[in-house]
């Protein structure tokens, strides 16, 4: 069935002594090289073990020798990053608004910085070229609500717009005309066609007129007689081409009956000072900034 | 191998092998699972965590519902650049009351941890209306559905004595005020000093901006305070967890 190890002859590998219809298997060594890799591996592991977080013991686990942690490991990545920018950051922090464009080395460190915050936090609403989408307003152009200076851009950053989180929010709240009856449906129909009017599309003139009137009675607190609009209460010109939610005449009623009450969250808690500045920079070189 | 040789009395008798394996499991299993409850990283303690209140709950329910949880993972993990695009990293605590939690170790969409007042409410309704028409290379499905379904607390206070019997800490009064709560949170003109006394930092707000309360205001009222619970400003990280 099987040989002892004393029967063997020079040179003939052991056998396992397993015998299956007379095959047998040879027993050869493991390969030496193969087998003081696996003894080290083991010695390695339990040096691993002692060097870093292992082995759970009755309230904590064993914390490691080199005393390294996750979130150890992450503050300190985040803080070299910090070190490396410290310089200009505190700087941009520190910084005049106006003055930052005219500094070529913090121009360009704050519009990269500003890029990356903005494809981060901002584009999900302004889109990625800042283009903005229905509802969201395209910071690209020279059309501004609360004001395309770059301090004014600054303070809409930081607090937002009508949210409830920070309470310099910029805030205004256009009535809801049609929805609460502050209107009727005829001099709703009135100043829908003004509206049309002055921003230059086809209006049934037998309104325009009547329509006026209604516009300077309720409108023109905020969008201002002309209709040109006001930045201090967030009041979109309505004489212009560009438009929010739409210019045609479904959408205006649509805003004059229901009105509008776009929200900005707050970007104080989540962006550093340096960031809002950063970003408020980039926004500002992106086209439309006065 | 005398010692050996006696396995096969262990190998030959079913029964005695089965009880064995029961107790090799056993201990294999308690030495991995018995230390969470004692280990102090598992169990820190931070400001702020309270209980979901009953509409973001439901919203809660709704969102596995739809699967959400398949794209979308609730965990921002200690690295650089997740801390950098999602905020602070989560601690465990932040997820004490989920049952389940929404951790997941994939995402084909963004990590929501911290998606809580992130974007507007008008945003969230953009958004899950038509998720292209805001993000033009999303290829998430569109949850329109969501704001014709209207939704009434039928069940909410079971579904809130099911958390408590799970170990949630809603306490006699939250129970039993949870269908006042729910309608509360979703209509800024009802009297909600008693859901906000009873859920610090819950948001009440007509989330949708339609009347009535739909789905969509309960899933957009859970999106809003996702992660907005703990006030990292004043919250140091014990650097040894």
């Amino acid at each position: 069935m099987s040989k002892k190890p004393t029967e063997l002859e020079e040179d003939e590998v052991e056998t396992t002594g397993h015998s299956w219809d007379g095959i047998e298997e040879y027993n050869n060594p493991l390969p030496r090289w193969w087998l003081w890799t696996l003894y080290a591996t083991i010695i390695w592991a339990i040096g691993y073990t002692i060097a870093y977080p292992a082995w759970p013991m009755l309230t904590q686990a064993t914390p490691g020798v080199l005393g390294w942690s996750t979130r150890g490991d992450v503050a300190a990545e985040i803080k070299a990053v910090d070190v490396a920018n410290a310089e200009i950051e505190s700087k941009l922090a520190a910084a005049d608004l106006t003055t930052i464009s005219a500094d070529a080395d913090m121009n360009s460190y704050a519009n990269n910085a500003g890029k990356a915050v903005f494809q981060t936090w901002c584009i999900q609403c302004h889109q990625t070229g800042g283009q903005g989408a229905k509802g969201y307003p395209n910071l690209l152009d020279d059309d501004w609500l609360w004001g395309g200076d770059i301090e004014s851009i600054h303070t809409t950053i930081k607090h937002g717009v009508r949210n409830e989180d920070d309470d310099d929010a910029r805030f205004s709240e256009m009535p809801k005309f049609g929805a609460d009856e502050l209107l009727e449906a005829a001099e709703i129909d009135q100043v829908v066609n003004f509206v049309l009017k002055i921003s230059g599309q086809e209006a049934d003139a037998a309104l325009v007129t009547d329509g006026a009137v209604v516009f300077e009675d309720n409108c023109a607190s905020c969008h201002a007689e002309d209709g040109k609009g006001d930045r201090d209460q967030g009041a979109p010109n309505l004489t212009d081409a560009i438009w929010l939610y739409g210019g045609d005449e479904a959408t205006i009623r649509d805003s004059v009956n229901n009105a509008r009450f776009g929200v900005m969250p707050t970007w104080a808690a989540r962006l550093s000072e340096s960031d809002i500045n950063a970003v408020a920079t980039y926004v500002h070189q992106l086209g439309g900034g006065e | 191998m005398a010692f050996l040789d006696k396995h096969k009395v262990i190998e030959k008798n079913a029964t005695i092998l089965m009880v064995l394996s029961l107790l090799v499991v056993t201990v294999g299993g308690a030495v991995e699972i018995a230390p969470l409850f004692w280990l102090q990283n598992t169990i820190e303690d931070v400001d702020g965590m309270r209980p979901y209140t009953p509409l973001e709950l439901t919203g809660r329910d709704i969102y596995i519902r739809e699967g959400c949880y398949v794209c979308h993972s609730q965990m921002i993990r200690p690295l650089r650049d997740e801390v950098e695009r999602y905020g602070h990293y989560s601690l465990a605590a932040e997820s004490m009351y989920d049952h389940p939690a929404q951790w997941g170790s994939k995402r084909t969409g963004p990590d929501l941890a911290r998606v809580g007042a992130r974007y507007s409410d008008e945003w969230h309704v953009d958004h899950l209306t038509d998720p292209q028409s805001v993000v033009p290379v999303s290829i998430m499905p569109k949850y329109g559905f969501l704001s014709n379904k209207m939704i009434e607390p039928t069940y909410i206070t079971d579904l809130l004595s099911t958390h408590r019997f799970v170990g949630v800490p809603y306490t006699d009064e939250m129970i039993e005020n949870a269908a006042a709560d729910f309608k509360a949170q979703a209509d800024p003109d009802s009297d909600y000093d008693g859901l906000q006394a009873r859920y610090p930092k819950s948001q009440v707000r007509n989330f949708d901006g339609k009347p009535g309360i739909s789905e969509m205001d309960a899933v957009i009222a859970y999106l809003q305070m996702l992660g907005t619970l703990v006030d990292f400003s004043t919250f140091t990280p014990d650097a040894n967890r």
